[in-house]
């Protein structure tokens, strides 16, 4: 009895300890490409191809999932509000979800599943097959030629991607709201006009979705890098990439509520 | 032909964790020659390319390429001399998401100034080499094995190492492919004055082309020469090896317990 909880009192021990080593391990290898960025911005090339698969690929899923979310948002943005006979406030509610929380929050979460696994997927199979080893006996450094270009691809896109949820919802809420229910147009969009404020909302947004940015790259980038290089391996760190980067999307979610929207 | 030395490997010990692999190899390879390494499967190989390449560290000993301890060099240092040194991967390791064309041409492109016209041309003459000038535009996933790994050893002489590595040219190519890889080998060689270190176990076309053999088994350099001393060699290994005999010193099992035991059989024999 007493044995059986040394035991797992132990495990927990060690779990704590493997997992604050990881992180360090983790935050090296976060450096390493910043330190290693150089030649990403001096062959932009490099980068712009990288935007091609993690950025442009992922822009169906955003257009789409964006439409949805909005034109539910309307639905239940519009029945909440008719009770209070404020049905024209539709539209500030709508643009002020989206553009504080859904927008960057969502398009982040469909961004770790769609763009984060297949940098993990691409870079873990590069390194089980051997190309990463290959690369560097032709003296090219991986980490300055693989990883960087998609840590920046994947940095720059984000923000992009979360604007184009957030257009997108809002549209989805327009055609909701204004064609089906038919709520008047032009209540609908000077309300939304005069309550988003371009610095507290949109401003906020922006940086959230850039922060979401660096953290599901640099997630997907060393999950990729440290995966073991066998099939179960970069499965693994597939799964990991998007579990990982859902969490710390959420909880870096909250922190920075707190600090941008109680702060001022 | 010079003969100055451009490898040299010292009391070279190397252990996985604590399995050791190497135990105290002795080589030298000079300017110009082409040195065939044989062994067992997993004799380790794989793992001396590896060390002479900088890709893993000794536990003991050196390898030094010209002049310098490679395990000693500092990552900028390390990376020069790789610009020296090509390496045929075991499994080819073409980059997967670049074209044949672009996977020949990436060193050219990495390392060079070349105008593209020049590496265009550059490129399709490695190609033309290897039989695959008109497998160019192809993708690394639409070739067969044996296509792969012409094409990664046309990578890797894209720029014309002083000191090639191949491990294993040979596998999984047909006859006709095959020696005339072989022949381009030591033509290269010749050619270029490089040195080529070949991994194989094809001992027939290898000791046709080579100039020296080194045979590596539980760790340590088992027996070496010129292929005419091989060829003559009455050592039970060599000639185990050379003719590809089952029974010999040359173990055929990785080390395991009796088998008798792992099939349980033990105590049906008693
Ligand atoms: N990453 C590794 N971790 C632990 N052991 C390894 C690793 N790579 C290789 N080994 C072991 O080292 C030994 C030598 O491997 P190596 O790849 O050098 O063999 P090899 O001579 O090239 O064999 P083959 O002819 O089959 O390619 C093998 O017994 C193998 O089990
Ligand atoms: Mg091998």
């Amino acid at each position: 009895m007493f044995k059986h909880l040394a035991a797992s009192i132990r495990g927990v021990g060690h779990r704590t300890i493997e997992g604050i080593w990881q992180l360090g391990h983790a935050t090296r290898f976060f450096l390493l490409v910043l330190l290693k960025s150089g030649t990403s911005f001096r062959r932009f090339g490099l980068v712009i191809r990288e935007l091609y698969y993690v950025g442009v690929l992922s822009l169906i899923i955003i257009v789409v999932s964006g439409l949805f979310v909005g034109m539910v948002l309307g639905l239940q943005g519009y029945e909440t509000l008719q009770k209070y006979g404020s049905e024209s406030a539709v539209g500030t509610l709508v643009a002020l979800s989206l553009v504080r929380e859904l927008g960057p929050v969502v398009a982040a979460l469909l961004f770790a599943s769609r763009a984060g696994s297949a940098i993990t997927a691409e870079i873990g199979l590069m390194k089980a097959t051997e190309q990463l080893a290959a690369m560097g006996m032709m003296a090219v450094d991986p980490v300055a030629r693989v990883v960087a270009p998609r840590f920046w691809a994947g940095v720059i896109s984000m923000p992009f991607l979360a604007a184009i949820f957030s257009v997108m919802g809002v549209l989805g809420g327009y055609l909701v709201a204004v064609v089906f229910i038919g709520v008047d147009a032009g209540s609908f969009w000077s309300q939304m006009q005069s309550n988003v404020d371009f610095r507290i909302d949109i401003l906020n947004g922006f940086i959230k979705s850039c922060f979401f940015g660096v953290a599901v790259t640099a997630i997907a980038v060393f999950e990729g890098y440290d995966s073991p290089p066998t099939a179960e391996g970069v499965s693994g760190a597939t799964t990991r990439t998007v579990v990982t980067s859902s969490l710390v999307i959420l909880g870096l979610d909250f922190i920075l509520t707190a600090f941008m929207f109680r702060g001022i | 032909m010079t003969s100055e030395t451009l490898v040299e490997i010292s009391d070279l010990n190397f252990s996985y964790d604590a399995r050791p692999i190497l135990k105290g190899i002795n080589m030298t390879m000079k300017r110009g020659q082409l040195i065939a390494i044989m062994g067992g499967s997993g004799s380790g190989k794989t793992t001396l390319l590896r060390l002479i390449g900088g890709e893993v560290m000794p536990t003991s000993g050196y390898a030094k390429v010209s002049g310098q301890i490679v395990h000693e060099l500092d990552r900028d240092a390390l990376f020069e001399i790789r610009r020296k040194m090509g390496m045929l991967f075991q499994f080819g390791a073409l980059f997967t998401d670049l074209s044949v064309f672009d996977n020949v041409a990436f060193q050219m492109r990495e390392h060079t100034d070349l105008p593209e016209s020049m590496i265009r041309d550059l490129v399709l003459m490695k190609l033309h080499a290897v039989g695959l000038r008109g497998a160019h535009h192809l993708m690394p996933a639409e070739l067969s094995g044996g296509m792969a790994r012409r094409v990664a050893l046309a990578r890797s002489i894209a720029l014309d190492p002083m000191l090639m590595m191949y491990d294993e040219p040979f596998t999984g190519l047909d006859p006709i492919s095959l020696s005339v890889i072989g022949s381009l080998i030591r033509r290269m060689t010749d050619t270029l004055g490089m040195t080529s270190v070949i991994v194989t176990h094809d001992v027939q076309e290898s000791l046709k082309i080579v100039d020296y053999v080194y045979f590596i088994a539980d760790g340590v350099i088992a027996a070496h020469g010129t292929p005419a001393e091989v060829r003559n060699s009455v050592a039970p290994f060599v000639h185990q090896f050379v003719h590809g005999e089952v029974d010999g010193p040359v173990p055929f099992h990785y080390p395991a317990q009796s088998y008798h035991r792992d099939l349980n059989l033990e105590k049906a024999l008693v």
